[in-house]
């Protein structure tokens, strides 16, 4: 008996620890430029194993991209005398500006509860798993609001069967990315699944930065705030004697 | 075309930001005012962050009323002394707003009081304005002599008396250094000129001529906005040099074309226009403080204590 034991956790154990996520993004790193208009980063890679493809179901793919993580202080409206006013907040002391998750099944079939709960892979997981402040009562409602909101915006998205399986090697998927993103290090998680249970995890990051006339500007205006106020100013009267001088010279001549 | 803000982190079409300018722009020419109190909510609805709207907005009406007021020093329609009185207590009061601003915007309540004031202010100023300028359309002699010797009597009893050629006045400096710090104020809450409270307070309250009225309020304006610029950038980060670029190109472009065709019209009428117009964005911003909103939820960021 215990034999039989051991032996299956022989087969059990390599089988898994044997398939490995080898991949490939179409860029590591979005550049925030002047015209920056969203992005779409192709994801794509192979399985590698060693042994032959394991019995029973399929495998599945998820792949997560998460934002940097920030604090979001959620408000909520209220009738007061008549007008709408913020009556109450809470803080959530971290949730990502950006997160999108795609998988190439439907969700509860590709990753299983307490997977899910391990791994933080669900939108709902990732943002509750940080917020301090969700003992208040009601607090849920204001998580749910920030996910509804984020997704209105784009900036959160699950995208159920979205991930492209072949022959249980191949695998790729597309993130759309919306214009207004924070800066930093994206991170980047794929998670191979078998009967809902994550069997291997590979982890990366895409870099997301502003460049150019957008990164000076913006550490101008944290750096060297009075001499980027100053420059303001200064365009600002230039612009509005320039336009002067010119019309006048348009009515003249 | 989109394009991408540095300091909002948001992308919008260029040519919108344009247009807005140019609109605006010409009201500005046309009235006298910044342009401010309809610019300010028209870049909320767009979807920029409101401190960035209010700070980058002051930044813009520098330029357009610097523009429009050379149109005016040619003509000569400018009470330079009047103007430096009014800016003593513009800068004064510009300290002082960029301070409420910064606690308001801890508190998480500086748009509710943005949209207050705005609806406050511009609902009895719009309201007196149309009603007076009916009545001085209607029966265009007998209105103004009446209400002229009552201001007189009432600011005549007051001390620190100074004598302002350009506008043919002798009064006191209290008055108009009290809408001074009044109008900076709201240039740094509420991200306006403050022309649409200055123009009418030196009509009715200090009796200048309407004439001077408009250039005088340009030259204190840009003062005031420049000093409130400085501020914004300097304690909040929130100018955003980019948006104001594209917004006074529209803008100093617009003012220039108001200019001219406020040459054409007569007092009354801009008067007229004005008061409707700023009845209109009070409207709107009511009815968004009083409709049930669809998200009853906002988000912002951690930032103050």
């Amino acid at each position: 008996m215990f034999r039989w034991l051991l032996l299956i956790l022989c087969i059990a154990l390599p089988a898994h620890a044997s398939e490995e996520v080898v991949l490939g993004l179409s860029q590591d790193r979005v550049a925030i430029t002047a015209t920056f208009d969203g992005s779409e980063i192709l994801v794509f890679g192979a399985v590698k194993r060693e042994a032959a493809i394991p019995e029973g179901p399929p495998l599945e793919v998820i792949v997560a991209v998460s934002g940097p993580a920030e604090p979001v202080v959620v408000r909520r409206k209220e009738k007061k005398f008549g007008i709408w006013v913020n009556v109450d907040s809470v803080l959530v002391d971290s949730a990502p500006s950006f997160y999108a998750v795609a998988t190439s099944g439907d969700f509860d079939v590709v990753l299983n509860d307490v997977e899910d709960l391990r791994h933080r892979i669900s939108i709902e997981r990732a943002i509750r798993s940080v917020g301090a402040a969700m003992h208040i009562k009601g607090a849920q409602e204001f998580a749910d609001a920030i996910i509804r909101i984020r997704e209105k915006n784009g900036l959160y998205q699950t995208r159920e069967n979205t991930v492209a399986v072949d022959q249980q090697t191949l695998f790729r998927t597309s993130i759309t990315m919306p214009a207004n993103l924070t800066e930093g290090a994206y991170q980047t998680r794929i998670f191979l699944t078998r009967n809902g249970k994550v069997v291997s995890e590979f982890e990366t990051a895409i870099d997301v930065r502003k460049v150019g006339l957008e990164r000076w500007l913006f550490n101008l205006s944290r750096q060297q705030p009075l001499v980027y106020g100053l420059l303001s100013l200064a365009i600002a009267i230039f612009a509005g004697w320039g336009a002067s001088a010119i019309f006048r010279m348009l009515r003249q001549g | 075309m989109q394009i991408y803000l540095p300091i909002a982190e948001v992308s919008v079409n260029a040519f919108l930001l344009l247009g807005l300018g140019g609109f605006v722009g010409i009201l500005s020419g046309m009235f006298g005012v910044g342009g401010g109190f309809l610019m300010t909510p028209l870049l909320f609805f767009i979807g920029i962050p409101p401190a960035v709207a209010v700070a980058t907005e002051a930044n813009q009406i520098v330029a357009s009323s610097f523009s429009g007021v050379l149109a005016h020093f040619r003509r000569k329609t400018v009470d330079f002394r009047m103007g430096t009185v009014l800016l003593i207590g513009g800068l004064t009061g510009a300290a002082f707003g960029v301070v409420v601003f910064n606690y308001l915007k801890s508190m998480g309540q500086v748009d509710l009081l943005v949209k207050l004031c705005y609806v406050i202010f511009l609902g009895i100023i719009g309201g007196l304005m149309f009603i007076e300028s009916l009545n001085a359309i209607r029966k265009s002699r007998k209105n103004i002599a009446p209400r002229k010797r009552q201001n007189h009597n009432w600011i005549h009893g007051l001390p620190f008396k100074m004598r302002f050629r350009v506008s043919g006045l002798y009064i006191s400096i209290i008055p108009p250094i009290v809408v001074g710090v009044f109008v900076g104020i709201l240039s740094a809450i509420m991200g306006v000129g403050g022309g649409f409270i200055m123009v009418p307070a030196m009509i009715y309250l200090l009796g200048m001529p309407t004439k001077v009225v408009i250039g005088t309020s340009l030259f204190q304006i840009i003062f005031v906005t420049a000093f409130t610029t400085l501020l914004h950038a300097t304690t909040n980060y929130t100018v955003d040099m980019a948006l104001a670029v594209l917004l006074l190109v529209g803008g100093v472009i617009g003012a220039q074309i108001g200019t001219r065709i406020g040459v054409y019209m007569k007092a009354e009428q801009l008067r007229v226009l004005l008061a409707l117009m700023v009845l209109l964005v009070c409207g709107k911003l009511a009815l968004d403080l009083l409709l049930m909103p669809s998200e009853l939820f906002s988000l912002g960021a951690a930032g103050g204590h």
